[in-house]
């Protein structure tokens, strides 16, 4: 009977490990779908600073702002967006590959680099490869204060000539099984297609253009640095929630092979006490 | 029939208004800026104040901006609002903060106790922002 009791202490361990596992993915299912909503909700922000700005690449002349300006590359700076908390199956890992092969091609070219990080998973992986800046425990509704200091240290490095690209790497939510790991560069500006535009006109700036564009070019990359960490939100708790899905169901099936096991010791148990009872009584 | 004149406002975090209105008056950085359809193309920044327009149906109503820029169209004005009070030294110590962290997490050491800067920070935002709406509160009177 020793056996038995053991296999059913495990059980019970297992089940508690279950009823966890269950918590904490519908915990990531809906905080998802808010994840998604404010997502959604940063959608407008983005779209109308694009448009302000293919407006003003179509119609300012006498400014370049340096954002617009192709340079030699002598040293590029990353912003890796990650998660503060584990348990959230391969996402950060594939960030993490995606992010080391880019900056392991800049490395072989003799290019340095500069990292910022959001999210302390991401911290402590690329501390040997120079982080500049990082910001982490931004929780669940990221605030875009809270990651102006973190970019801002970045934007000043580009300006004062320390680096000379800008990338940012992040998790695009595609749906919430999917989730695609990405590079994308932020400056200089990649050159959106304005076909569309057919007539030329020009704002008038108050107070005067370079105040303008540089306050609506800061703003823009702040803006799209907060649409990805909000995205990464959304691909943190999709994540969870299906490798939290999957860890119930392995738990299912073992508390059931479990179970199996134990309701064999137990029969053993019972025939060996039966045998004995009637080879006592024999023996009598 | 007056015309109108779209206005959209939207802030990084979320979309406030969007919808047809007679007038909008702005606080741009060098002065209030009425605006009626068909004004001449403008781009400005915003200083924290309020927001005024007049909606197609209701009343006049009101949002505050803590800043931002406003873009002016002839038929369409869109207002990028930020969410919190921006100035540049705050935003300069955010960043030196961001900084620190790094540093102290490679020299090994604990990151320090920021809490105070940062409460600084949200106090000052605060007061700008108590001071806004007292000073929008005695103008209505």
């Amino acid at each position: 009977m020793a056996g038995a009791k053991e296999i059913k202490t495990q059980i019970k361990s297992i089940k508690n490990t279950k009823k966890i596992t269950k918590a904490m993915e519908m915990v990531a299912a809906s905080k998802m779908r808010r994840a998604q909503e404010r997502m959604i909700a940063t959608r407008p922000y983005a779209e109308k600073m694009q448009q302000v700005i293919s407006h003003i690449a179509n119609g300012q002349l006498e400014y370049r702002h340096p954002f617009t300006q192709e340079r030699d590359v002598k040293r590029v700076g990353y912003i890796i967006i990650s998660t503060d908390r584990g348990l959230c199956g391969g996402l950060n890992v594939n960030l993490f590959k995606t992010a080391l092969q880019s900056i392991i091609k800049w490395k072989e070219q003799n290019v340095e680099v500069d990292i910022a990080v959001f999210g302390s998973k991401g911290a402590n992986t690329f501390r040997r490869y120079g982080i500049v800046a990082e910001k982490a425990h931004l929780g669940d509704a990221p605030q875009l204060a809270d990651l102006v200091g973190t970019i801002k240290v970045m934007l000043d490095a580009y300006e004062s000539g320390r680096i000379d690209r800008l990338y940012l790497v992040e998790n695009e939510f595609i749906n919430s099984m999917t989730q695609k790991p990405q590079v994308t560069q932020l400056i200089p500006l990649v050159a959106a297609d304005d076909k569309d535009i057919k007539y030329h006109w020009d704002y008038l700036y108050e107070p005067d253009a370079k105040e303008v564009i540089d306050l609506v070019m800061q703003r823009y990359i702040e803006s799209l640095v907060y649409q990805a960490v909000v995205e990464n939100v959304a691909s943190e708790m999709a994540s969870r929630m299906v490798a939290m899905k999957s860890a119930s169901d392995n738990a299912g099936n073992l508390i059931h092979e479990l179970q199996l096991v134990y309701n064999k010791a137990r029969q053993a148990a019972i025939t060996q006490e039966i045998s004995e009872i009637v080879a006592g009584a024999a023996a009598v | 029939m007056a015309m109108t004149i779209r206005l959209d406002v939207v802030s990084a975090e979320k979309k406030l208004f969007s919808g047809m209105v007679y007038e909008v008056s702005v606080p741009g950085v060098m002065g209030e800026l009425g605006i009626y359809p068909r004004h001449a193309q403008l781009i400005s920044p915003l200083r924290p104040g309020e927001l005024r327009y007049k909606p197609e149906n209701g009343d006049a109503a009101s949002l505050f901006v803590s800043g931002g820029i406003v873009e002016v169209q002839p038929y369409v004005v869109t207002v990028l609002a930020d969410t919190a009070i921006r100035a540049d030294d705050l935003d300069e110590k955010a960043a030196i903060e961001a900084k620190k962290r790094a540093e102290d997490a490679l020299a090994g050491k604990d990151p320090e106790d920021l809490n105070y800067e940062t409460l600084q920070a949200e106090l000052e935002a605060a007061k700008a922002q108590i001071e806004m709406l007292q000073r929008i509160s005695k103008n209505r009177r």
